[in-house]
């Protein structure tokens, strides 16, 4: 029989505050096979792995049981310790009496009783351990972005000034994102184009960044390190490499009713066009729906006026397979559509605005040409109100929104107010709020200069109706400072809507088996210690993909997800997790049930010579990739002759810990 | 079918053609509505509004003594306490344990009955499409819009009447009678009948904000569904003024039964 040793751990008072582990490590010494058990305050101190280390020594131990906290927290430690001291480190078991003990229960004896019980199951389970050796995969040295706006852009940036490749996957047709729309940026008030552009063009012009543009990802096969990316590049119906961006086609198509994305849609732009003046690639794109000559075969002015000879219309999607060490998820935002929200009116007064319209209207690139007209009537707005959180902070139960703080609107709102009575200095401006939130460095100066010096009338209230009298907004809302109702005739009325993730998230996340939260944003593998990381190996996050941020937070966590990256493909190999599936092929039978359930493809099956007590035969059976299997052991509950196991988790294991709990 | 049916005191008194016309119309359109025997005023309002159990006994009484599995309503504040009283009966075990201890009921009341709206009633067991087959005189070039108030519409998950920030039903329900209904935004406000008694003013700036706003959308007449509204839209009246009529009403012209 292997000879075991036990180590209770105190962690302080966290366990012996509920355990008495002096109890459960005496237990523990009339359990077969333990020939050693004893507790300390902290097992994972240097003094607690010495103790750990001399045990092994002393008492030539075959397997140790480490009854502390979870897995999660110092499996890893204690498997380096028993290394160190010669043990194969797959000879260790985390006894979990922290979260699933001490931390739920009250009363000691009861938590003591469970200590006991799981400690027992941990020996049972490794009685039965095998030592596993670890393998070794390659690292393909190159990192694929998913979106092309700021974060995208500033990872792909870092990574690719580190010497690695980069593939920039954009789903426009052209980088840049929500912040290319922007016109100013909080608390500086610098123009967000003029910071902006000069990063497309680097990463344009940087060799190692390749941008694909107008483009999605379709598939992705494969792991860590060696992840397989099937790009569908949607046809432009523009020769790239031709195409010099003159935009001579635009002012000559002759179909003008495309909505104009840019500009959120408050012009139209023609079938053929470029985004915005600094778009990357500077290229042209041909909208199907609303060209001419794709829909009914006549018109061809584009192709009779361009020089380059760069119109396709023949053109056709293209597939791309790409190979990648890292996938970074860089995917964005949308700001929430707020016509549910009835109340206020935004389906049906077309001078009821979403802040990033706004943001158009005041850019020099925009509708307006950057002077703020409103847009029924393009008149000067003199009165303007401003409604904060509208989506945002509801309550889950209502379904009238998120329940989350989408962070930025306090201040773009209280930025836009500043502008406009800058500008406008004839102009009310009113802003009603729930709370102003400026956490941030700048950030309550600058709602306070809103204040102090622009005089923007803030409202501490929530708005109930905005209805059209006339030519004129009537918002009623609360003044809770000074208990009152208030009504404004406004001109224009601005909601900061709440900001969403973009809509390719959610299949993004579940192609990549990343995990997301209830509201789409994606999770990281800790919330505190590893925020730029998916709990899903190689896939890494940046910008508000993970949840709402401003600018600056946004660079930070892309640049904090590009330095993950490069730590990763800086590796030549990673080190393979050996607990892995394995067919059984005398049990068998080929029914195909665990290729099917198998998320990341690591199980094929093949004709093959099968030897047995009395077989031998050539028959079709399961095989396992042990570089691609990732141990889920979605095969082994699946696999209904029996024949799939989990190393290091056999079924052998397992019921040897459940018959140590139940019997 | 055969639904049980709750007038309302006002229904006897004040707002009579609303019942009226209600009568009329649902027999034209083959809905037999049989009175509760007994009943009692709803308690209007009120008691929704405090803890007070002995205020809402006569709701529950109402429900107890509904014979059919829906009961359907006219007047707009007894649908409103009705449906609450009866939300929070299957709700709420402390209100459940209390109102049956002071009633004392032969057999408890199961919260099985559905407190109905007549609206709902049309548009749900009826059907607006089928309501345009069987009008006779169709209403057809009058410009009509809805005042719905406040109690058919909140709170909104208790009634789940409609959306309480743009209803449509009675809308859909206009121009089913072949009317041009018109849509005004201040159409779902409190029409002020609450402070009515004490605060007059309070009550007629509320009425000129609707009926400014029904003229200003192009509104020639209204109809409401609430006793209270139909006091206070004409009797508040200030500045603007229109006609203003129950549902029912119109529904019995559109049926042809207006005179019988």
């Amino acid at each position: 029989m292997p000879k075991i040793g036990v180590f209770v751990c105190w962690c302080g008072s966290n366990i012996a505050g509920t355990v008495d582990v002096e109890a459960v490590s005496e237990a523990m010494k009339t359990v077969p096979g333990v020939v050693f058990s004893t507790n300390y305050q902290y097992m994972c101190s240097a003094a607690g792995q010495k103790m750990i280390a001399d045990a092994i020594h002393e008492y030539h131990l075959d397997g140790i049981v480490v009854a502390s906290c979870s897995p999660r927290m110092h499996e890893n430690t204690f498997r380096k310790t028993a290394q160190a001291a010669g043990l194969n480190p797959y000879m260790v078991e985390i006894a979990n009496i922290r979260e699933q003990c001490s931390w739920i229960h009250k009363d000691k004896e009861e938590g003591t009783r469970k200590a006991i019980v799981l400690a027992k199951a941990a020996v049972a389970k490794l009685l039965h351990n095998q030592p596993l050796q670890a393998g070794t995969s390659a690292v393909t040295k190159r990192c694929l972005v998913i979106g092309g706006g700021i974060a995208g852009i500033q990872t792909a940036l870092d990574v690719a000034n580190a010497g690695y490749e980069v593939d920039i996957v954009e789903q426009r047709p052209t980088i840049g994102g929500r912040m290319a729309q922007l016109d100013k940026t909080f608390p500086t008030l610098d123009c967000s184009a003029c910071i902006l552009t000069p990063k497309m063009v680097e990463a344009a012009q940087n060799e190692k960044i390749r941008i694909i543009s107008y483009a999605k990802v379709e598939k992705v096969e494969g792991f860590v390190g060696n992840f397989r990316a099937t790009i569908r590049k949607k046809a432009r119906f523009i020769d790239e490499n031709k195409c010099t961006g003159c935009s001579l086609c635009m002012q000559k198509c002759p179909s003008k009713k495309g909505r104009d994305e840019f500009n959120m849609e408050m012009n139209n732009r023609p079938a053929i066009y470029i985004p915005f003046a600094q778009a990357i690639p500077n290229v042209a794109v041909i909208d199907p729906e609303q060209c001419i000559k794709l829909k009914s075969g006549k018109c061809g002015l584009c192709e009779k006026v361009c020089s380059a000879g760069a119109i396709n219309y023949q053109q056709k999607d293209e597939l791309l397979e790409r190979e990648y060490g890292a996938i970074v998820v860089a995917t964005g935002f949308r700001p929430m559509d707020p016509s549910p929200l009835n109340e206020l009116g935004y389906a049906e007064n077309k001078d009821v605005i979403t802040s990033l319209e706004l943001e158009r209207l005041m850019n020099a690139a925009g509708p307006t040409k950057g002077t703020l007209l409103r847009p029924s009537d393009l008149k000067h707005p003199r009165e303007i109100v401003f409604i904060q959180c509208v989506g945002s902070r509801c309550d889950e139960n209502t379904n009238r929104g998120k329940p989350y703080c989408s962070k930025i609107c306090c201040m773009y709102t209280a930025k836009h107010a500043m502008l406009i009575r800058d500008k406008y200095p004839d102009t009310n401006v009113h802003v009603f709020y729930i709370d102003v939130r400026t956490p941030g460095k700048n950030f309550d100066e600058f709602y306070r200069r809103a204040v102090e010096q622009y005089g923007v009338d803030y409202i501490k209230g929530m708005v109930g109706k905005v209805a059209r009298e006339g030519d004129k907004l009537m918002v009623r809302g609360s003044d809770l400072i000074n208990n009152r109702q208030v009504e404004i005739a406004a001109d224009l009325v601005v909601l900061a809507t709440a900001i969403e993730p973009d809509p390719s998230a959610r299949s993004i996340g579940t192609m990549l088996t990343a995990s997301m939260d209830t509201n789409d944003f994606f999770t990281e593998a800790h919330a505190k210690l590893r925020p730029v990381e998916s709990p899903t190996a190689g896939i890494f996050l940046s910008g508000v993909a993970q949840g709402p941020k401003d600018v600056p937070e946004t660079v930070a966590q892309a640049s904090a997800a590009a330095s993950k990256v490069i730590g990763l493909l800086a590796k030549d190999h990673l080190v393979t997790n050996p607990c892995v599936a394995l067919s059984d092929e005398l049990l068998c039978n080929g029914c195909s049930q665990c290729e099917k359930v198998c998320p990341y493809g690591a199980i094929t099956y093949e004709n093959r010579e099968v030897r047995g007590p009395g077989v031998r035969e050539v028959r079709r059976v399961a095989r396992v990739n042990p570089a691609v299997c990732q141990g889920c052991g979605a095969c082994t509950v699946t696999c209904p002759s029996g024949a799939m196991d989990l190393k290091g988790f056999t079924n052998q294991q397992i019921m040897a810990e459940v018959d140590a709990i139940c019997l | 079918m055969i639904y049980s049916y709750y007038p309302g005191c006002t229904l006897k008194d004040r707002a009579r053609q609303l019942d009226l016309y209600a009568r009329a119309s649902a027999a034209a359109l083959g809905l037999e509505l049989k009175e509760l025997t007994q009943w009692q005023c709803c308690g209007a309002v009120y008691p929704a509004a405090s803890d007070d159990i002995a205020s809402r006994l006569s709701a529950v009484r109402a429900l107890m003594n509904t014979e059919e599995k829906k009961l359907v309503t006219m007047c707009s504040a007894c649908h409103h306490v009705l449906k609450r009283t009866n939300f929070d009966w299957k709700q709420d075990a402390t209100f459940r344990t209390r109102a049956t201890n002071y009633l004392q009921p032969e057999v408890p009341y199961d919260g099985s009955v559905e407190v109905v709206h007549f609206l709902e009633l049309l548009r749900d067991e009826i059907g607006f499409d089928e309501l345009k087959k069987k009008v006779v005189n169709p209403l057809t070039g009058r410009k009509i819009g809805a005042f719905y108030g406040c109690l058919l519409l909140r709170p909104s998950k208790v009634l789940s009447f409609d959306d309480p920030e743009n209803p449509t039903i009675m809308e859909n329900f206009i121009r089913a009678l072949g009317a041009e209904p018109v849509s005004y935004p201040y159409r779902n406000e409190c029409c002020g009948a609450y402070v009515a008694m004490e605060d007059q003013k309070s009550a007629q700036t509320q009425v000129e904000r609707a009926l400014n706003s029904a003229v200003a959308a192009g509104c020639e007449e209204l109809i409401t569904a609430c006793p209270l509204c139909m006091y206070n839209l004409v009797e508040n009246a200030t500045v603007h003024r229109l006609p203003v009529k129950y549902f029912t009403e119109l529904l019995a012209e559109a049926l042809g039964v207006k005179e019988a």
